[in-house]
């Protein structure tokens, strides 16, 4: 059994109340950091953990702290990006409705090393129920005086609060929150400046995601040194995984970055294997903006190599032949799934959650999923491949933010690895949903 | 602080962009622009025609970007090279670019009083290309009124957000803003309402495309048979520069001046565009100076010219001919 | 999106006047206000406007969305601007539960479909249109966040998740019954693991 840092305690009853999470050692971080350390002292040892962003950029989350302008007199803030909507992720979700202390525990012990006398955790809209769950742990915090003025009786005063979004993905990019954080559209700020010099309300701020918040009570707890020999090479720790699509036990797994994709797939501790007893075809495994990867790419990298769960395995190849670890959403689809049906759902889902600001997105996105509806009905020819081909390379890397990147690199990969699925419906005129025969039924049975 | 454009380097305060670095050296090597506009905080970013690859970040950190980067919206660095019109992989984003904004523009040049003085119509000519590959329906707008002075044609508008910029730095009251979102964003009023602002017509100056016209101009004439002229009046809400657009003369449109980027010198005011279409309201000053030459007439950045015809040569080799812009 | 309107919509200023918070949705908007700093009041923005849809009928109506705006002293188009941004804001009146079937990548893989063509069979309508009798409206949503858990759909605050048809039976039952406004902002939520 791999080593659990921070869902280790989520089968514990009441795990979600104060005090059984008190009593199974929570708050201890924060105990630890507010008494015996400097701010300072807090942020070098995020820095030695080697702890990298786990909402999908990967970025260390030292150096994006020690980024974070001190100027006298202007306040400084913490924000917690809860607006988990990359399809194939589940993890923060879960993290928060089982343990929502471990949250708040980090973002007190995180606003500490900040000097942040002010936290907001920015919940997607459609996880209403969760932010409840949230607040109900604010206000046993707050009750128990782990929030509000002179934390356990030090200098330390903090106060945190829940956000509700409005439903918009476009929110998970960092100054897209922010500007939805102000009561704004959630269009994505031009950069610079970054968020750590001119974040919320024009003030310095730290944008952090759920479980890289959740991750620094275990780093505070047993010192960054020990958090960083878990893992592989510079991906340290745990990581959570959202596990979904054709596998035998979806849910979320906190795994040591390291174990073999493999493993992961085909281990009863894991994913428990392909569902139904067919063979895996395909694995989406960072969310989906991250390359798919057929079956002997993901298991074995180009060189043979088995393929590891970390950032570098992952992206070895580059995208040629790898992808990204991103956020964990990791989708597995059997011998039966449509590669180009699967990415008309991608392409649908950013054209819905393109917020309209820059042209190449705008325009792009919604060109790529007509397209790809072309395929679906039949209708398209062998041309529109390279025409899609054509179109991501226009979007990608032209935009203000990463869902331009995010919107290409699923259809450009799906047709690197899968092009002979698109020629083949293009000649044949006529596409067959082999993976769609009334599946609910077929799982029952 | 010294930067590289297109092999040509020129020294600039601090704070300035690359895109003002370009227009300091001249038409040769200035990115286009759908969306920035020099006198309106914000603007800019949106469009993405104005991207240009940085080769080298400064002389500090020469690294270069790894994306191409609006240029409208990034600061020079010491050292900074930057490659704009002979760089192919720019001139092939920008040609994307054209095409998502041509995509969905209804292409009703033949109906449009905006035909002859149209950013999109130059921005297609010079950096498009002749056909478009989209092959579905275009999008369309439910029609709304918006007052008796500004025709709004949603169909037309590229989301340049200039309009909305205008209303929220010239007036106090914005009714209108940006609705929806995706490709379904609209400039609206959301409900039936009424742009009344004593500066609200400087939307139609702002705006690039025909999507804000003047109602009182409306199918008058075509902007080329139609000839500028500069006139002043006293008033006390604006300066009252303007240009007249005179048919004989008749007095067929009052626009703010522009300048040899296409942007208003000075913003007017409604009384001033809409009211006064009498010669006997203005003091007239004489023909506008229309600039036909590309080259910008700044004394001192004429040593630059024989490095423009490099650069105009390396322009050739990619097939790019850039045209003399407006006014 | 089928929440969506447009062209420019009639504003009514009788029923305008008639808007106004109940004493209890005042105080919670008040307290919502209070989490953020002097003069940031806007920020507040999207939470009220979860409340104000819930206390007015499930949609906001140009009246409600303008009385949002004169509680936070910014500009009725400011609200417009945002409401009209996000996808749980109904700018239209909607059936008592609005029914979203989350239609992406895992739920796809799961079945997503059949859920959707089984309640569009079992309720007699289509993907963005409300039952005759008010009860219930059909949407489809894009990833909600139960891809492990697929497929799955929202109404208000609950998420049903593994659906299967007789899932889809027993909720629809169960909300028909009820027959009361399901909101995002509802305590009662259920989690149907």
């Amino acid at each position: 059994m791999g080593r659990k840092l921070l869902i280790h305690n989520d089968h514990v009853p009441n795990i979600h109340t104060l005090e059984v999470y008190r009593a199974h050692g929570g708050y201890a971080s924060v105990e630890k950091a507010l008494k015996t350390m400097q701010p300072d002292q807090v942020t070098d040892e995020v820095k030695k953990s080697g702890l990298r962003g786990r909402g999908g950029a990967g970025f260390p989350t030292g150096m994006k702290w020690s980024f974070l302008a001190k100027p006298e007199g202007v306040p400084r803030y913490l924000v917690c990006n809860a607006d988990e909507s990359e399809p194939g992720t589940f993890k923060d979700r879960y993290l928060m409705e089982k343990i929502p202390h471990a949250l708040i525990e980090g973002m007190i012990t995180s606003s500490f090393a900040l000097g942040a006398k002010q936290s907001y955790i920015y919940i997607r809209g459609e996880y209403f129920y969760v932010a409840r769950i949230v607040e109900a742990a604010i206000a046993e915090a707050y009750a128990a005086g782990l929030l509000g003025k002179n934390i356990l009786g030090t200098d330390f005063s903090h106060d945190c609060s829940v956000q509700v979004g409005g439903g918009a993905y476009i929110c998970g990019e960092e100054t897209a929150l922010l500007e939805s954080l102000e009561g704004k559209r959630g269009n994505p700020r031009i950069k610079p400046p970054f968020p750590a010099v001119a974040g919320l309300w024009g003030c310095p701020t730290v944008v952090n995601n759920v479980e890289t918040i959740a991750a620094v009570v275990p780093i505070v707890n047993m010192g960054g040194e020990e958090y960083a020999k878990i893992g592989v090479g510079k991906s340290t720790g745990t990581k959570l995984i959202s596990a979904s699509g054709h596998i035998n036990k979806p849910g979320v797994y906190e795994i040591e970055l390291g174990i073999t994709v493999e493993d992961f797939i085909y281990s009863d501790e894991y994913c428990g294997g392909i569902r139904n007893g067919k063979k895996l075809k395909a694995v989406v495994a960072g969310g989906s903006s991250v390359p798919i990867l057929p079956t002997e790419l993901i298991l074995k990298t180009a060189k043979g190599e088995p393929r590891l769960m970390t950032y570098e395995s992952l992206s070895d190849g580059g995208f040629a032949t790898g992808t990204m670890l991103g956020s964990g959403g990791f989708i597995a689809m059997d011998e039966d799934t449509s590669i180009v049906k699967n990415l008309f759902t991608f392409s649908r889902f950013y054209h819905h959650e393109s917020c309209g600001q820059c042209s190449p997105c705008r325009e792009g996105t919604g060109w790529m999923e007509k397209i790809l509806k072309k395929f679906l009905d039949g209708t398209a020819n062998e041309s529109d491949v390279d025409l899609l081909w054509d179109i991501q390379s226009k979007i990608e890397g032209k935009t203000i933010c990463p869902l331009g990147e995010a919107a290409a690199w699923p259809v450009a990969a799906a047709i690197r690895h899968f092009k002979h699925e698109f020629i083949e419906i293009a000649q044949k005129k006529k596409f067959v949903d082999i993976s769609h025969y009334d599946r609910l039924n077929k799982i029952r049975a | 602080m010294k930067v590289t454009i297109d092999g040509i380097e020129i020294d600039v305060p601090k704070g300035t962009t690359i895109l003002q670095a370009a227009r300091m050296i001249g038409h040769e090597v200035a990115p286009p622009t759908m969306c920035y506009y020099s006198s309106l905080k914000t603007s800019g970013g949106y469009c993405r025609t104005c991207i240009v690859k940085v080769t080298q970040g400064s002389t500090a950190n020469p690294t270069p970007m790894p994306k191409p980067v609006a240029s409208c919206r990034t600061e020079v660095m010491d050292g900074m090279v930057v490659e704009n019109t002979i760089n192919k992989d720019v001139l092939e984003a920008r040609k994307g670019v054209v095409e998502f904004l041509l995509m969905n523009h209804p292409l009703d040049c033949p109906v449009c009083d905006q035909a002859g003085e149209c950013s999109l119509q130059d921005l297609g000519y010079e950096h498009g290309a002749a056909t478009t590959r989209y092959e579905f329906p275009r999008r369309e707008f439910e029609r709304i009124d918006i007052g008796k002075y500004v025709q709004l044609h949603m169909n037309r508008c590229i989301m340049c957000f200039r309009c909305v910029k205008v209303a929220e730095q010239l007036t106090d009251n914005r009714v209108h803003g940006v609705m929806h979102r995706g490709d379904a964003a609209e400039i609206s009023t959301y409900i039936e309402n009424v742009i009344e602002n004593d500066m609200s017509g400087n939307v139609i100056d702002v705006c690039p495309v025909g999507a804000l016209t003047d109602k009182t101009f409306r199918f008058k004439s075509r902007v080329w048979f139609t000839k500028p002229v500069d006139a002043t009046c006293d008033c006390k809400k604006c300066s009252g520069k303007v240009r007249l657009w005179m048919k004989g003369e008749e007095v067929l449109r009052v626009t703010a001046r522009k300048d040899q980027w296409g942007e208003a010198e000075e913003f007017i005011c409604n009384t001033c565009r809409f009211e006064k279409k009498k010669v006997s309201d203005w003091k007239i000053e004489g023909p506008s100076q229309i600039h036909r030459s590309s080259v910008i007439s700044q004394n001192h950045y004429n040593h630059l010219n024989e490095l423009k015809v490099q650069v105009m040569k390396q322009q050739k080799a990619l097939g790019f001919i850039p045209i003399n812009k407006r006014p | 999106m089928s929440s969506q309107v447009h062209g420019a919509q009639k504003f009514d200023k009788a029923k305008r006047a008639e808007t106004v918070f109940s004493e209890e949705a005042m105080k919670t908007a008040q307290t919502i206000i209070s989490r953020y700093p002097e003069g940031k009041q806007k920020s507040a923005l999207l939470p009220i406007l979860h409340l104000a849809q819930a206390e007015f009928g499930g949609w906001l109506s140009p009246e409600t969305m303008d009385y949002v705006a004169s509680i936070l002293k910014i500009r009725p188009v400011e609200v417009f601007e945002v409401a009209s941004f996000y996808t749980m804001y109904n700018l239209k009146p909607m059936g008592k539960c609005v029914l979203e079937v989350c239609q992406t990548s895992s739920c796809w893989l799961n079945g997503a479909e059949d859920i959707v063509k089984y309640i569009e069979k079992k309720l007699n309508i289509k993907v963005g249109e409300t039952t005759k009798d008010g009860m219930f409206s059909l949407k489809v949503a894009e990833c909600l966040g139960s891809c492990g858990t697929a497929p799955m759909l929202q109404c208000g605050a609950s998420y049903h998740e593994n659906l299967t048809y007789e899932k889809v039976d027993a909720i629809l039952e169960t909300y028909k019954n009820e027959g009361r406004l399901r909101s995002y902002t509802d305590l009662d939520y259920k989690n149907t693991l």
